[in-house]
């Protein structure tokens, strides 16, 4: 690559306390390429694109934009030299529209007072791009977190600038979102657009990149074509072969369910019946907003649902009580780990233990060592990074959280494991990791129901796949049936059948 | 690739200690200020005098340290102090209880107190800032119902919290007492942890299935208590149980606990800091009155002190957060 570069990043290391996270590492991001990141959870990807989004400052090396060395101490300084950053984690706020959350720090004023429709109208604009429905007079929060997600894109595609950074944005999509996201990107990268892009779906590399950079432990490894092969990339990443990416080991599930749901209904829920047997792994599958996210969470006892009950092993739970499902076996890892997952505050021991903290009490005094211990086995399976088990877990990288709050419940010795997307953002071979968690849990006669937007996942780790459309189950299909059309005819069959009766 | 990246150095980080023992720090040169300023702050006689003065806001800011732990305020504690100093002494002195039950009365009028404030916010989904407000001038209103607007004179077990014990004051050794038996409660218990974790994030630990409501309602009760304690030392004090007794007391309890370190957003705080916090409050009285600066300048000095080391601290926490 010659010195035609928008954006260098040279040399660059950022240590945290005695940790060195960053090591000499050289970037490139050329106008109308897309230059991918790629490395495992905590290789430094996002410690990475920070240097150049004004959260940090690298303590060596030097930035250059178009060629002059600059200066990013924040982030209004990289909004000046035309970057726009998408964070790996949400940074809107919940109370505000979607408006004013697109306008943030920006709002267009006329005699200094706010100016509600050209407010309006750039977050219209924003989100037309993307091909997003929403009112933009929307509060943030009372969105899923897909769309949140996409408000964070419109936010920073707002912004018009000449380098967009994207930090896992497909993580939270599913398919048909990421086609749209990917469609902008084309769009932008014929205008000239310089782009960073990371992701740990392998598959969205070739298709979205021009060449790959390879970060491990915070060094540069190679950079490679986007086009290289993925065994190939998966190697350079994390300098090992990886054999099975799915593992699934199934075992014949049990004569009783274990989870059963009878006619459950609340708002968005509309008459779900279903069972999980012992040993099974099922997944829920479905378009964005289809209900899975509300159907695992009232399961969990995290809302209330008007009629219907959940069963575990026969027994009835109350509706809206997390502590009594926890108590019955239940472990939930929610889809937002940084809102609804984790105390970030806390240490990665206390994040693991919270569920077991209170059943291994004695008299009332946690049992400190035991919880340590605990935690320090399931972050060694998961191969968590983290500067030490008793390090804050804010601190810790994405994947790395995540893999965390999966560790809770796995130390929890829950039965029934409810998971709501839960490798988001994990790398390919933490995935793996995860996945033999969940065998070991299935073949110790747990079960597990699992949304999930990655087709491969589905078809990798389930044994039956249940498609959810508009709030219903729309059908039922053997994971060997479970194709993409297969699922996506099921999960749009109620839209054609309500458009069809001209209710929608 | 090890879980573990790199351990981080051993040996002593003066700097990494500096920034977190901030409130520490301003305390020892505060001292050494008034130690070269005048020579009567360093006396026998001075230091007790000192210790006697923080024991009653250090008791009501440990309470006060499990509230804010958990993301709540409690505004309440001056009046849950009144109100529990009249229980203890208006129960034996009028009632003609045993002298015994004093101070089980007056702990219990403080959890029960503690109790109210906490259910009104958990289950009455009030912000803390408001029921205990409420409650701040419902409790006040009630200790000068009961007391009808005049001192009562304490039972003598609660006059006893007042006295010397040898050569130690009684509120110096509750003090201590009362700090370690706290500390140990936050730091220990399941109760203390579940503090933190409501605090830090209170959807995240609903979710791993702990009881949210009852934490809260747990932490107001231990606020009651430790409130409770303190107007009872100050009852004993002072021999009677005044009606407008510790009005006034809620900001420099809350004040001492923010100086401490703790995070009015949750999730952080500890109980050596707010012996730290409420000493740096008491030393500065203190001084300024060895130094005899007017009673009116002392509040300006002490809300700039507040202002002052609480603004250090944002800044520490937003240099470590990124
Ligand atoms: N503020 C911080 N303090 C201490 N360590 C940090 C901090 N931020 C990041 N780290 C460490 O730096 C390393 C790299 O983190 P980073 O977030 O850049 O990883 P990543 O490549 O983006 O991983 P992921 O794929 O999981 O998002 C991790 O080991 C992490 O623990
Ligand atoms: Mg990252």
């Amino acid at each position: 690559m010659g010195n035609d570069a928008l954006l260098v990043l040279d040399k660059v290391c950022k240590s945290f306390g005695p940790v060195q996270v960053i090591d000499e590492v050289t970037v490139e991001v050329h106008a109308g390429k897309v230059s991918v990141l790629l490395g495992e959870n905590g290789a430094g990807k996002s410690t990475l694109i920070k240097m150049i989004a004004g959260v940090h400052e690298p303590d060596a090396g030097r930035i250059l934009m178009d060629g002059k060395a600059v200066k990013i101490p924040n982030t209004k300084a990289s909004e000046a030299l035309g970057i726009a950053t998408i964070h790996q984690e949400l940074n809107l706020v919940p109370s505000m529209t979607i408006a004013e959350n697109i306008t943030l720090g920006r709002v267009p004023r006329k005699f200094g007072i706010i100016n509600r429709r050209a407010m309006r109208q750039i977050a219209r604009d924003a989100m037309d791009k993307l091909g997003l429905k929403l009112d933009v007079d929307t509060p943030v929060g009372e969105l899923g977190l897909a769309q949140q997600q996409l408000v964070e894109i419109a936010k920073a595609l707002s912004l018009d600038a000449r380098v967009l950074i994207l930090d896992e944005p497909t993580a939270a999509l599913t398919k048909s979102e990421i086609a749209h996201l990917f469609s902008v990107v084309n769009t932008l990268k014929a205008q000239g657009v310089g782009m960073v892009f990371i992701s740990h779906h392998l598959d969205e590399i070739a298709e979205i990149g021009d060449f790959v950079n390879v970060l491990r432990d915070g060094k540069f490894i190679a950079t490679v074509p986007a086009d290289t092969e993925e065994n190939e990339l998966v190697r350079l990443m994390v300098g090992r072969d990886i054999d099975a990416q799915f593992p699934r080991v199934a075992t014949e599930p049990g004569e009783q369910p274990l989870l059963s749901v009878k006619n459950l209904s609340d708002g968005m829920l509309k008459d779900i019946s279903l069972e999980v047997r012992p040993g099974e792994v099922v997944a829920l599958a479905g378009l964005m907003g289809a209900g899975r996210t509300e159907l695992i969470r009232a399961i969990a006892g995290a809302d209330k649902y008007s009629s219907g009950s959940v069963a575990v092993n026969g027994k009835k739970l109350a509706s809206f009580d997390v502590a009594a499902a926890t108590r019955a076996g239940i472990g939930h890892v929610p889809e937002d780990r940084k809102t609804q997952g984790l105390v970030l505050d806390a240490s990665v021991a206390e994040n693991i233990g919270y569920a077991t903290m209170a059943s291994t009490a004695k008299s009332g005094l946690v049992d400190r060592k035991g919880q340590k211990a605990r935690a320090q086995q399931v972050a060694e399976r998961l191969r968590i990074r983290m500067g030490s088990i008793d390090a804050p877990i804010r601190s810790l990288s994405g994947g790395n959280q995540q893999k965390a709050v999966f560790g809770r419940w796995f130390t929890a010795g829950a039965k029934v494991l409810l998971l709501d997307e839960p490798t988001r953002g994990v790398d390919v071979g933490a995935k793996v990791e995860i996945y033999e968690l969940i065998n070991e849990i299935t073949a110790s006669g747990g079960c597990v129901l699992m949304a999930s937007s990655e087709l491969p996942e589905v078809l990798g780790m389930s044994d039956r796949v249940l498609v959810m459309s508009q709030g219903r189950i729309a059908g039922e299909l053997a994971t060997e049936e479970a194709t993409q059309d297969a699922i996506m005819s099921l999960a749009v069959s109620n839209v054609h059948r309500e458009e069809e009766m001209g209710t929608k | 690739m090890s879980s573990v990246a790199t351990a981080p150095k051993k040996g002593f980080d003066f700097k990494a200690f500096l920034a977190n023992n901030g409130a520490l720090v301003g305390l020892v040169i505060l001292c050494l200020a008034l130690f070269i300023a005048t020579p009567r702050f360093l006396t026998g006689p001075n230091l007790l005098n000192i210790g006697i003065q923080v024991s009653t806001i250090a008791v009501m800011a440990f309470g006060m340290t499990f509230v804010i732990v958990a993301a709540g305020i409690d505004l309440s504690v001056g009046s849950v102090a009144a109100l529990s100093a009249m229980g203890s002494s208006y129960a034996i002195t009028t009632a003609g209880l045993p002298d015994g039950l004093s101070i089980p009365i007056g702990l219990a009028v403080g959890a029960l107190c503690g109790w109210v404030t906490g259910a009104m916010s958990a289950y009455g989904k009030l912000p803390t800032f408001i029921a205990s407000l409420a409650m701040l001038t419902v409790v006040r209103g009630l200790t000068l119902v009961i007391s009808d607007g005049r001192p009562i004179s304490t039972s003598s077990s609660v006059s006893w919290l007042g006295d010397d014990l040898g050569p130690i004051p009684m509120p110096i050794v509750i003090l201590v007492v009362s700090g370690l038996l706290a500390a140990f409660v936050l730091n220990r218990t399941v109760i203390g942890k579940n503090a933190f974790a409501v605090g830090g994030n209170t959807e995240a630990a609903r979710l791993s299935g702990i009881p949210v409501k009852r934490v809260l309602v747990t932490v107001f009760v231990i606020s009651g208590v430790f409130a409770a304690l303190s107007g009872m030392i100050l009852a004993g004090r002072l021999d009677s149980a005044q009606p407008t007794l510790a009005s006034g007391y809620e900001l420099d309890a809350i004040a001492a606990v923010v100086i401490g370190g703790a995070s009015l957003s949750g999730g952080v705080g500890r109980i050596s800091g707010t012996l730290i916090g409420a000493l740096v409050l008491a030393v500065i009285r203190n001084g300024l009155n060895l130094l005899s600066v007017s009673a009116f300048w002392q509040q300006v000095v002490i809300g700039a002190v507040i202002a002052i080391a609480v603004g250090f601290d944002v800044l520490r926490r937003k240099n470590v957060k990124h």
